[in-house]
């Protein structure tokens, strides 16, 4: 059941409220998108997205299907539950107003009108400031639809055309989850031209049986679903 | 790239040993520099690092491995910060690579990756979390602590986008030094992890030096 959609337009940004037992579908459009996250407990915002707990506990340097996107605190925000993509990065941060403007030349609202030049940290930081979060409350983010791999000697190799047009990848959120989201290029984007991708935005629900892969997928995803478990027995006792 | 350094002990205006799972959380002026000395082998020293004039800059994991191109951290390695300042470069290394994508333990991810019923165990975390709490002055709070360097800890990445915790490259007396760009906190935690073994399950002390400009 879909809630709501839409698309946001390329080198843009916004931020939403996900509820437990919600999806988010996103999707990139015309390929070759990038789309920037970062995930807060509403409740507590101090409690975040954790790119280092998240890889390490399940032995990836990478997200994709079966994986748990991990708060600091040892909880499940959301789960991966379906993924076209194969590889989204979450390592490599994001973009700067600095560099931006040296890659892709600068090109202001006064110029360009909504078409100017958004940098993935100026995004964060607009959507983050609405919420009482700061730069300080700035973490490593996710880059879905972008793909940066390792070889043996820990060099870096950004993956052109890594994700084709119509790319999606569903996430259920396990508990409530306050999410920053841009649509700025990948730190690493070769592009000659300020890539400015459409992602497409769908909003539904889904019953808990939707994130059991996730669940099972590894014992460290099973203890994390309890850690969930306990967090959120406070909401299921009747009064 | 292993690299000794030059400096000798005696200059040193500074000398500590930091106990396992003690901090070290201290200034450091631009042009001073820091060694810290795996004494017994097997350690993990967990650090972060601020820009003294504007804690909200601090030392970004993501950005300083972005801008080098290479997930390992050595010798002319440049700490990068969450502004794409140079905080520090890494001067001299007697190990050949330390982490930066591994995090730090916490008793809340000690339970995922280890036993609910570990959560009582002392932590990286909540070691900073008190160097934090007993130095209000600086004004740093648990949303400051961000993903650190893991000194000493060798986290292989395969080219299938494995992540594994591998038995480190370092051992008794081997160090890793560096020079400070700009003045920064300094804020380590000597790991007390006894469920792994990057401490080979047996945590030891570092020790902790600093000298002046040369």
């Amino acid at each position: 059941m879909t809630i709501y959609q839409t698309i946001l337009p390329g080198g843009k940004h916004w931020s939403f409220t996900m509820r437990r037992g919600s999806t988010l579908r996103l999707t990139d459009v015309e390929g070759r998108g990038n789309a920037g996250m970062l995930l807060h407990n509403p409740q507590n915002l101090l409690e975040r997205y954790n790119a280092p707990d998240t890889l390490k506990c399940q032995h990836t340097f990478f997200l994709t299907k079966g994986h748990c996107l991990y708060s600091d605190m040892g909880r499940v925000l959301c789960a991966i539950i379906s993924d076209d993509a194969g590889w989204h990065d979450t390592v490599c941060g994001t973009t700067t107003r600095a560099m931006v403007d040296e890659r892709w030349g600068k090109l202001t609202y006064q110029q360009a009108l909504n078409d100017f030049h958004q940098s993935g940290q100026e995004a964060f930081l607009v959507e983050a400031l609405k919420y009482g979060l700061t730069r300080r409350d700035m973490a490593a983010n996710v880059n879905w639809f972008s793909k940066v791999a390792a070889d043996d000697s820990g060099n870096l190799h950004y993956v052109e055309n890594h994700s084709p047009p119509g790319t999606s990848v569903v996430l259920r959120f396990e508990m409530d989850a306050l999410v920053l989201l841009h649509t700025c290029p990948h730190p690493l984007n070769p592009a000659k031209a300020y890539p400015a991708k459409p992602i497409a935005i769908q909003i539904g629900v889904a019953g808990a049986e939707a994130s059991e892969g996730c669940r099972h997928s590894a014992p460290e995803n099973a203890r994390g679903f309890a850690n969930n478990d306990i967090y959120l027995q406070h909401a299921t006792v009747p009064c | 790239m292993l690299k000794e350094s030059d400096l000798r002990a005696e200059a040193a205006i500074m000398r500590r040993v930091v106990g396992a799972g003690d901090f070290f959380f201290e200034k450091l002026q631009k042009g001073q520099t820091l060694r810290i000395v795996d004494v017994e082998g097997n350690q993990a020293a967990d650090t972060l690092f601020y820009n003294v004039e504007d804690i909200s800059e601090r030392y970004s994991a993501v950005d300083t491995i972005r801008t080098q191109g290479n997930i390992y951290l050595e010798t002319g390695t440049r700490l990068i910060s969450t502004e794409n300042n140079v905080m520090l470069e890494i001067t001299a290394d007697t190990v050949g690579r330390h982490d930066t994508l591994g995090g730090a333990c916490a008793s809340e991810s000690n339970t995922v990756r280890y036993d609910l019923e570990k959560r009582h165990m002392h932590s990286c975390r909540d070691n900073w979390m008190l160097a934090l709490a007993l130095n209000e002055k600086y004004g740093l709070t648990k949303r400051d602590i961000t993903h650190n360097i893991n000194f000493f800890m060798n986290v292989p990445v395969t080219a299938e986008g494995g992540l594994d915790f591998a038995d480190g490259l370092s051992g008794p007396g081997k160090y890793v030094e560096m020079r400070a760009e700009m003045d920064v906190l300094v804020l380590i935690s000597n790991c007390p992890q006894l469920n792994n073994p990057c401490s080979g399950y047996n945590p030891t002390p570092l020790e902790i030096l600093i000298w002046d400009t040369a």
